[in-house]
């Protein structure tokens, strides 16, 4: 066990995880942030993406105990009023999920890379998302948000 | 699965790393960027009683340029070399290579060390530091060595790292004047391991190829030199009908792995088609950059 503290969508927060604890289990199990969603558990799905230090990463390929000291967003972080951010209504407009369980992982990795990116392309799109895998859509309505996204980015 | 128990020590120097690998030896495994030893410990594939977790010694990320080699630190993350001038300016190989490992988000974790260390057979940089003859710093108890590329790779994930050593450094020399490079790669989905990758390198001087690499990935149970092809190209004017003959002479004796995605004999395919991409590739390149 070690004490660690770090910043979770901007507030701090303290911990002691086992040294084994994954980032994904201690955002999921011990602060109750439940929209990061573990799917294969070793770092093929991209369902548990989150950003750390301003990057996309997958959370069940780093221990929780190496977040220390670090900036952490995640989903729940996105829009904290409780309203939609651009991406996520432009998912939400697009129709850009079914299930829903890959959602999350999508979001967080299409904001990290919006975020350096905001002329992006289909093309580019679809390679920075290539490591997400979604199960219901096709992927077609999911490049159709992020498009939509960056679209009304450039027009604000 | 949940990552079974274990033991996790963070040194912030490199002495106190090597003096944990001397204490735990076989038992530690170095924990760098993560990206492959989080899911063998998850898949129950590595059991170590000990994570050493490099991650908090500053010494060893950075990337530097110096009389005609580039040094990189073990730690320093795939996205940082990826992002480096140094590396684009000087080993353009490696800046080819790096956007093809895994995915964004696997970059931002993943290390240079870390991937060389792990040596899968079917990845990128393996083959990349294989082709340009890279050097690898270690530092023991004993002190440093330097273990050129054709030692470090011993076999399935396995190379000649002793127990009590760490990666410090890789060394890759910078690209002549005049070479052209391309790093070609066939996989199921971008960013998934390659079922047959090749690293390559020409250098053309008057019009004539005066140096021939070529790095297979997913050949072997290493990465592995086409000498063959090498001998051959080297001393000749790049040729439609030159680059068919060293795609011939660089999987003729050869015996790539079958597994699910491909069997042996698809692979010996898929490798002559990528020895003549990659040839046209980086004979171009050499041209562009002339």
């Amino acid at each position: 066990m070690a004490d660690i503290t770090l910043r979770v969508n901007g507030a701090t927060c303290t911990g002691s995880p086992e040294a084994r604890k994954t980032l994904a289990d201690f955002l999921r199990d011990d602060l109750n942030l439940t929209g990061t969603h573990v799917g294969c558990e070793h770092g093929v799905c991209g369902a548990c993406t989150v950003i750390v230090d301003g990057r996309a990463v997958r959370s069940c390929l780093m221990l929780a105990v190496q977040a220390a000291g670090s900036e952490v967003t995640t989903i729940e972080g996105l829009a904290p009023d409780g309203g939609l951010g651009t991406l996520q209504q432009a998912m939400w407009d697009s129709h850009s999920f079914q299930c829903g369980f890959c959602t999350p992982g999508f979001v967080m990795q299409a904001t990290a890379f919006l975020s350096n990116h905001s002329d992006a392309g289909e093309q580019q799109i679809r390679e920075a998302l290539s490591g997400n895998i979604c199960r219901c859509t096709g992927y077609q309505s999911i490049i159709d948000g992020v498009l939509l996204a960056a679209e009304r980015n450039r027009e604000r | 699965m949940k990552l079974p128990p274990v033991e996790y020590e963070a040194p912030t120097t490199v002495a106190e790393a090597i003096d944990l690998l001397a204490e735990h030896l076989d038992e530690a495994s170095v924990l760098a960027g993560g990206q492959s030893l989080i899911p063998l410990l998850a898949l129950r594939l590595a059991r170590p009683a000990v994570l050493i977790d490099i991650n908090g010694i500053d010494e060893l990320s950075g990337v530097s340029a110096t009389d005609g080699w580039v040094a990189i630190g073990a730690m320093t993350r795939e996205y940082v070399a990826e992002e480096s001038e140094e590396v684009a300016d000087t080993v353009p190989l490696l800046a080819a290579a790096l956007p093809l490992i895994g995915h964004e988000a696997i970059r931002s974790r993943g290390t240079i060390g870390g991937s060389l260390a792990h040596a899968d057979p079917a990845a990128e940089l393996p083959a990349v530091a294989r082709a340009l003859d890279a050097e690898f710093v270690m530092r023991g108890p004993s002190g440093e060595r330097v273990i050129p590329a054709a030692q470090w790779f011993e076999g399935f994930l396995t190379t000649s790292r002793r127990p009590d050593e760490l990666l410090v450094e890789v060394r890759f020399p910078a690209a002549r004047r005049g070479a052209g490079v391309s790093f070609q790669e066939v996989a199921r989905r971008h960013g998934d391991f390659a079922i047959v990758g090749l690293a390559v390198s020409l250098a053309l001087s008057g019009g004539v190829i005066s140096d021939a690499r070529l790095a297979f990935a997913g050949m072997s149970d290493v990465p592995v030199r086409a000498a063959a092809a090498e001998d051959l190209l080297t001393g000749e004017r790049p040729s439609a009908e030159l680059f068919d003959e060293a795609a011939r002479r660089a999987t003729s004796d050869v015996d790539p792995p079958a597994d699910l995605h491909g069997s042996s004999e698809y692979r010996k395919t898929v490798a002559a088609a990528v020895v003549r991409r990659g040839l046209r590739a980086a004979a171009d390149n050499a041209r562009e950059r002339q």
